[in-house]
């Protein structure tokens, strides 16, 4: 510090208030201010270059066919993932339908019926539960639903992606629930209402569209996990067969990018950067609806 | 409260019915909470019991075995714990000091708040690019980017063990910078929360003291929010360690032990990604248990982030 006690130097003490812009503390702050302006800088270049080049390299190679059409042989022009659009949308609903219920029930608990102890524990798990790898989630589904039906299929990949949404989910309720202000749970109870109306007729259609924002962000999510399919629905170039009730392999945009991105031919990799396209393109219109939404509060 | 008066104010009691009713949906959804507990030990006991032969099999020696040999029957898991270590260690190395520069840019206001916001938009969006697109992009884009950095190290700096092989193009470094930019989000945005709840009292008293804006991030801030910014770190690691398709598409996939950063490797995760699908028989065990690994690894890592995490949440 620069100050001096001594009254004489009182006229001098107020210039030295002033900073100087050449002290080297001025000059440590700008140095440091320019530096996390270029880690700024470091961050986003990545985020602009993936978005550059999925877009370039992507939104050439679609057109109608992609969405009609089976995946191409090696060195074969033309051809589209048709069955890996549907066979991603079978799984991430299969995985909606488990988790969505799953998760808002237990936020309910969390937020709405839990005293201290068992909530702490339980968002702690649920906490510890997001960060599982995919990969192993991928290995606990194979364990439990291929091994037992001794087949690759569809309700594998879901009963494995609804694992990994379950948290996203029972996080996003949880903290909808939170926001709901007290006097209308009062006011509820008040009216006489019991606790199932009351969470069922108030709580729940006050946090409905921050509850719905979680939803979309656990299957955008979904959609583009990859390592949990892998060994449970894994992959084919054949359409879904129905008839078969979906016990077999299914195919999923984003397994198929990895299968196309890894070979050396041009007409497949081509296909993945376009699969690229619609999982990132996703992805962009699902985070910024969800960064909307909660921007604008209800109460 | 005497009869009478419930009947003058004409309240009833609830009906048994809807008592039941009650009860039973408190119950339900009290299942379901304790469920997500029971889903995490569930996964750990079926993994745990498929990996069952191959740890009678090979014991704790699985850890420090560097052979893979499905042929012979030969399973350890020493490369791929190495390549895990190496690979998240480059990613922690870039991503700490660009991602804590990210969360102080962030929580000062250098810009406008509705701008700020943008960018706070921008770094999530980061980590919710799907990443088998940013192995896509790694393999096309990346690489050969990276490629001429590599064999200028390699040429000038080739005599130091970890420049020692020549560029393959895919390898360790490459992985660890993928997975860099992959967990950067995750710091930068769990540090900036540790540091926007720090009671302003802070900032104004060392202000008030007259240290500049970088004295007071460096000396208060930073220091005050120390464990909220470990915990960060902590929870990048575990998603480091766990990440699988972006760094399986650019490792190079090879179980050997190199020094040089641009050797091709293997993960745990990218051994799982790459062998799972046409193993059988005792392979499978072996794959289990060295998911078994990687789970209890992430577990301990998460477990201790969490924990960090909440301490800064108390202040």
């Amino acid at each position: 510090m620069t100050f001096k006690s001594q009254p004489e130097t009182a006229s001098r003490n107020v210039r030295s208030l002033r900073r100087s812009p050449t002290s080297p503390r001025t000059l440590f702050s700008i140095l440091m201010t320019s530096l996390v302006f270029i880690c700024v800088a470091l961050a986003l270049l990545p985020l602009l270059a993936v978005l550059f080049y999925v877009i370039t390299q992507g939104a050439s190679r679609l057109n109608l066919s992609v969405f009609q059409e089976l995946p191409p042989p090696p060195m074969v022009e033309g051809g589209g993932f048709r069955n890996a659009i549907v066979g991603t949308l079978i799984m991430v609903g299969i995985g909606a339908l488990i988790s969505i219920p799953f998760g808002v029930l237990a936020a309910i608990y969390l937020s709405e019926f839990s005293s201290g102890k068992i909530a702490e524990w339980t968002r702690f798990a649920t906490n510890v539960l997001s960060g599982v790898p995919s990969i192993i989630v991928g290995v606990f589904a194979y364990g439990v639903i291929v091994l037992t039906m001794k087949t690759y299929s569809a309700w594998a990949g879901g009963f494995a992606l609804s694992i990994l949404m379950l948290p996203i989910i029972v996080r996003t309720t949880d903290e909808a629930l939170q926001l709901v202000p007290k006097e209308l749970r009062q006011a509820a109870v008040g009216l006489g209402a019991t606790d199932f109306q009351t969470v069922t007729r108030v709580v729940l259609p006050a946090a409905l569209p921050a509850i719905i924002t979680g939803g979309t962000l656990a299957i955008a999510r979904a959609a583009g996990e990859t390592a949990p399919l892998l060994f449970t629905a894994l992959f084919t170039q054949f359409g879904i067969n129905w008839s078969s009730g979906l016990v077999e392999p299914t195919a999923s945009l984003s397994v198929l990018i990895y299968n196309f991105a890894t070979v050396p031919f041009k007409n497949q990799q081509e296909l993945a950067w376009a699969a690229s396209f619609i999982l990132v393109v996703m992805v962009l219109i699902t985070s910024t609806l969800a960064r909307l939404a909660t921007a604008r509060k209800v109460y | 409260m005497t009869p009478a008066i419930k009947k003058q104010s004409g309240i009833q009691p609830r009906s048994p019915w809807s008592r039941k009713l009650d009860q039973s949906f408190i119950w339900l959804t009290r299942l379901f909470a304790l469920a997500i507990a029971g889903v995490l030990i569930w996964i750990a006991i079926q993994v745990a019991i498929a990996a069952f032969p191959a740890i009678r099999q090979f014991g704790l020696g699985f850890l420090t075995t560097t052979t893979w040999n499905p042929v012979n029957s030969q399973y350890g898991a020493l490369p791929m714990i190495y390549g895990t270590i190496v690979t998240s260690a480059i990613a922690l190395l870039i991503a700490v000091p660009v991602g804590l520069g990210v969360a102080i840019f962030l929580s000062e206001n250098y810009l406008p708040p509705k701008i700020q916001l943008a960018f706070v938009f921008l770094v999530e969006l980061l980590a919710a690019i799907p990443s088998v697109v940013y192995g896509l992009w790694g393999i096309f884009v990346l690489i050969p980017f990276l490629r001429p950095l590599q064999q200028g190290l390699n040429t000038y700096f080739g005599w130091l063990p970890i420049f020692s092989t020549p560029p393959a193009g895919p390898g360790m470094l490459t992985a660890g910078v993928i997975l860099s930019i992959m967990i950067l989000p995750t710091i930068a945005a769990i540090s900036r929360d540790a540091l926007i709840s720090l009671p302003s009292d802070l900032r104004q008293a060392a202000v008030g003291l007259g240290a500049t804006r970088w004295e007071t991030i460096l000396m208060v801030l930073v220091p005050a929010a120390f464990s909220g910014i470990v915990g960060a770190i902590m929870l990048a690691l575990g998603r480091a360690i766990g990440e699988t398709m972006a760094v399986t598409m650019v490792i190079g996939n090879s179980n050997n032990i190199s020094p040089s950063i641009f050797a091709p490797a293997n993960t745990i995760p990218s051994l799982l990604a790459n062998q799972f699908a046409e193993a059988s028989g005792l392979q499978v065990a072996a794959l289990m248990y060295a998911a078994l690994v990687l789970f209890g690894l992430t577990l301990l890592v998460n477990i201790l982030a969490q924990i960090l995490v909440r301490r800064v949440q108390r202040i």
